[in-house]
């Protein structure tokens, strides 16, 4: 294994460093380990706080600043954070409008969540949970943790984001919220597995000519191991899951994300292919990102979100944003 | 059983984590993200670093402070799933200076419930409950027979080594090994193979008693 790090047990610590020092628009508190914009908190806006295992970035920490989170708690890699660090966050950017804590479907981010939420409770900190939960790959849901969060999250920190930034209460964001991930399906794809630091080599073995489908975002295998075939088949492999979810129609927003390790010269060519795929399905991107937003490590693969856009949800889409991993209109 | 007891289980708890890190990591990899040796390791460092810091006075107390240093270190599910465990089992100890052999048994009940509550897990589902139920009926018939202490411990270890084995034929239905459905099938979980050490650990401080 080869890693620009200086010690395993430093990464977190060491990366928030380099974040500190990188974004003078945030304030980390690097002891507390939570990510923060410089204002918060806000009086009168509602808090978004996300957090999750280290090495997904950009997310979640990359998506804090004006119109998205106010503030991300990053926990070991691939590991949940812990209760304190998101008590420690809500209490920073509690403006007195409540917090809504973003959650990925993963067990150990409900549980860690949930203990959270209840002890802000104590604490008299408002707290409203949304649950992201897109990934298609996961079909029994009664037979299993439920389905993953994964690529949907960005949507949901950007457009929930928007609004609380228009001052919205706190029951409006994460109705909306809620209304984003539900419009929201996703579908992954790797072709090799990502290395985690602690581990020294990579999670899982693929041949030259084998891929992984279904896979989410922390390393862990997917639903079935396939044959590498040309990009297009595979596109319409990922597709042809979200759509069988749910057919797709109308205005769609799109994210076409690398895992980490993809050159963007390659997420370009299956892009080409989803749009396409749309536009035969009768559905449009009309609004799409191509690049590494939601990544596991060094992963090499793609996935792919759609959400099905309705007029408020494109216009809070376009509303400015100023973050380290997404800026626009400001 | 007494205070000096309850910090024996956890040194042993955390030696014995330590030294099997890299092999709960394995399991994990398989199954999961290849983080679970890593991260209760680091949650046991920190327990035994909090109890050295503020020695408890009690043996309730010892759980307590255990369970809430794993809650606050280790995250992902199982920090709070242990976490819960032994914060369970310290407060149904009370302030107890001293925790008979059925005393025990109670606290351990209180930990199950605490963690398929927490959880929501059944046995069979592939989670560290196939281990540590098996694990908890047998330590109370043993005890209920007249079993001395050590004895029933030693029963209880092999329930828990019996169950963690069972897992390795079961499709996971709960945690992060649920994903991979069917592929699930022919691995140990990792969360039951680390239960199997709390329980061994707990035999070695009886045997050290």
């Amino acid at each position: 294994m080869k890693k620009l790090i200086n010690s395993v047990d430093a990464i977190v610590t060491d990366t928030l460093h380099g974040v500190a020092a990188a974004h003078p628009s945030l304030r980390v508190d690097i002891e507390n380990r939570v990510i923060y914009r410089r204002d918060a908190p806000r009086p009168g806006k509602v808090g978004l706080v996300s957090g999750g295992g280290a090495g997904h970035e950009p997310l979640h920490g990359g998506f804090v600043g004006y119109g998205m989170l106010d503030a991300a708690c990053p926990g070991e890699v691939f590991t949940s954070p812990v209760p304190d660090q998101m008590i420690e966050a809500s209490k920073g950017v509690d403006g007195g409008a409540g917090v809504l804590h973003i959650v990925k479907n993963y067990t150990g981010d409900v549980l860690n969540f949930e203990m959270a939420a209840e002890l802000c409770a104590d604490e008299g900190i408002e707290v409203a949970s949304v649950l992201v939960n897109d990934d298609v790959a996961v079909q029994d849901s009664l037979y299993t943790a439920g389905r993953r969060g994964t690529g949907a999250t960005l949507f949901v920190e950007k457009i929930a984001g928007a609004l609380a930034e228009t001052g919205a209460p706190l029951a409006e964001v994460a109705r909306l919220a809620q209304e984003v991930n539900e419009r929201s399906r996703s579908f992954g794809v790797a072709l090799s597995a990502g290395t985690v630091p602690a581990a020294g080599k990579p999670t899982f073995d693929l041949s030259d000519t084998e891929i992984e489908l279904g896979i989410g975002i922390h390393g862990e295998p997917g639903r079935t191991r396939s044959t590498h075939r040309e990009a297009r088949e595979i596109a319409r492999l990922a597709m042809d899951a979200i759509n069988d979810d749910v057919p797709l129609s109308g205005d769609t927003l799109v994210l076409l994300n690398g895992m980490g390790g993809t050159p963007l010269l390659e997420l370009y060519i299956v892009y080409a292919e989803v749009a396409a795929y749309l536009e035969e399905k009768g559905a449009t991107a009309v609004r799409c990102l191509v690049g590494n937003y939601v990544t596991s490590l060094d992963m090499q693969g793609f996935s792919v979100s759609v959400c099905r856009l309705t007029d408020e949800l494109t216009r809070l889409w376009d509303a400015p944003v100023e973050t380290p991993g997404l800026r626009w209109g400001r | 059983m007494d205070t000096s007891f309850f910090l024996a289980w956890i040194k042993e708890a955390a030696t014995a984590v330590q030294a099997e890190r890299d092999h709960l990591t394995q399991l994990d990899a398989a199954i999961g993200d290849a983080d679970h040796g890593a991260n209760l390791d680091r949650g046991f460092a920190a327990v035994r670093q909090a109890l050295a810091d503020t020695p408890p006075e009690t043996p309730g107390a010892v759980l307590v402070q255990a369970g809430s240093a794993l809650i606050r270190k280790v995250g992902g599910a199982s920090g709070p799933l242990y976490g819960t465990a032994f914060r369970q089992m310290g407060r149904a100890l009370g302030d107890a200076p001293e925790i008979t052999p059925a005393g025990l048994v109670t606290a351990l009940e209180a930990a199950q419930e605490g963690v398929q509550k927490l959880g929501g897990a059944a046995e069979g589902d592939k989670t560290l409950v196939d281990a540590f139920a098996p694990a908890v009926r047998a330590l109370a018939q043993a005890v209920q027979d007249g079993a001395k202490l050590a004895d029933a411990l030693e029963t209880a270890t092999t329930a828990a080594e019996e169950g963690a084995r069972a897992t390795v034929p079961l499709q996971a239905r709960k945690g992060r090994a649920s994903y991979l459905g069917p592929r699930s099938v022919g691995h140990e979980d990792p969360g039951a193979a680390s239960t199997v050490l709390i329980f061994t650990a707990l035999r070695r401080a009886a045997g050290q008693a």
